[in-house]
């Protein structure tokens, strides 16, 4: 997977719940769950030296 | 009806038991893979490819490994299928890669949760040896490569070619797979198999080994010679694809729906039928404490699903999180009147 860019996505206590990512030119919505191969697409990503962006 | 006759007729439905593996596994649900008929496309029925990724049928993923040179082709589900089957997976290639290189391959594949692996008994002296089977048809001839890799021990495989002995005939291949007693895969719903069918191989990756090794890429679709990328218009088409423990059966047919609610653990298309089936939110609608600065819109799955999913949609909601139970859009506004009707989304728990 491609993965492109990452930002957290806000609950409404203020605490990260997702990320919405761009994977494979797609917009998606990605829970933070280590069996979702999205995330675990992200998790290598970002162990690439890249890092997801704080939610506004 | 004689006692004789009735003791007579109970032998003969042992033995007609025994034919579709009641010895070794149930009489139904006996085929690990679910869609191998090829019926259910919820993402698309056709698309053109020149990448990877899940694309027109459930469950069945491509890749394409470093051969992306010049390479396209098409991935459809169509009606050509053998006798007793309505669907197959067809590729069309459009354009021909240039040149093999080592290192590309090319491969259609399958992912098998592990728990859904417990009855072969991997890791214990018990193992029993699993058949593969399908329908080939492919207009070129040769040997293809089907391998299967086990997430057990850090990754061991093991492959077998199969020829295509006519072009463009539906031809079903039986390949039998050995026991592996030196680890379980893992009993949860994480990968614990994948199933490999080769389309191409560079000589980095088709090295054979028939009983599981120490899963390198050398021996990913060990035993693959046919070159399915490197001619315009060629084909290559799969259906009734079975697993099992034990020795081959007939393919398992089920009826439509309960193929549909099996794929649907893994991916889940959701499509309004009409302005009343619309998912609507308007927001806000109230102030307060706390004050209601959103809205939302929940949906149940109609199969629990078997990770918490990403969602895919044409809509540009605040959040859209999941469950393996449920969706919930929402949308985050500090105006009244603010309102949404989607029409579309996806929610993927694959492999």
């Amino acid at each position: 997977m491609n993965v492109t860019s990452v930002k957290y996505r806000l609950d409404d206590d203020g605490k990260n719940c997702q990320v919405k990512a761009t994977i494979d030119g797609q917009e998606m919505y990605v829970p933070m769950s280590e069996d979702n191969r999205h995330w675990q697409a992200i998790q290598e990503w970002v162990a690439d030296n890249n890092t997801i962006e704080e939610a506004e | 009806m004689t006692k004789a006759r009735d003791l007579a007729d109970l032998g003969s439905t042992a033995t007609r038991l025994d034919t579709v593996g009641a010895s070794s596994g149930a009489l139904s649900n006996r085929n690990i893979i679910v869609n191998g008929g090829m019926t259910i496309a919820q993402r698309s029925t056709q698309s053109t490819n020149a990448g990877s990724g899940y694309i027109t049928v459930d469950r069945f993923n491509h890749e394409l490994k470093n051969a992306t040179d010049n390479l396209t082709y098409t991935t459809e589900q169509v009606t050509d299928a053998p006798s007793g089957f309505s669907k197959s997976l067809k590729l069309t290639v459009t354009t021909a890669e240039s040149a093999l290189a080592a290192d590309e391959f090319g491969r259609m594949y399958y992912v098998v949760e592990g728990q859904d692996l417990q009855r072969i008994g991997y890791g214990t002296s018990a193992c029993k040896e699993v058949t593969l089977s399908f329908y080939v048809k492919s207009s070129i001839t040769g040997n293809f490569s089907a391998s299967i890799y086990l997430t057990a021990s850090g990754g061991v495989i093991a492959a077998q070619a199969y020829t295509i002995n006519s072009a463009d005939t539906w031809e079903r291949k039986i390949l039998t797979f050995p026991t592996y007693t030196t680890a379980n895969v893992p009993n949860t719903n994480a990968a614990g198999m994948y199933i490999n069918f080769g389309l191409f191989a560079g000589s980095n990756y088709n090295t054979a080994s028939s009983t599981f090794v120490a899963h390198t890429g050398a021996n990913l679709l060990g035993g693959q010679a046919a070159n399915f990328a490197a001619v315009n218009s060629t084909t290559w088409q799969l259906t009734g694809v079975q697993l099992e423990v034990g020795s081959a059966t007939d393919f398992e047919h089920e009826p439509y729906s309960l193929t549909l609610a099996k794929a649907q653990r893994y991916y889940y298309s959701w499509v309004s039928s009409g302005l009343t089936d619309n998912i609507f939110i308007r927001s806000p609608y109230a102030t307060g404490t706390p004050p209601n600065s959103s809205a939302s819109a929940a949906y149940t799955f109609p199969v629990t699903m078997r990770a918490n999913p990403t969602i895919t949609t044409t809509y540009n909601f605040s959040r859209f999180t999941a469950s393996i139970h449920n969706a919930v859009a929402q949308i985050g506004t500090t105006s009244a009147g603010n309102a949404y009707a989607a029409t579309e989304w996806q929610a993927d728990a694959e492999l």
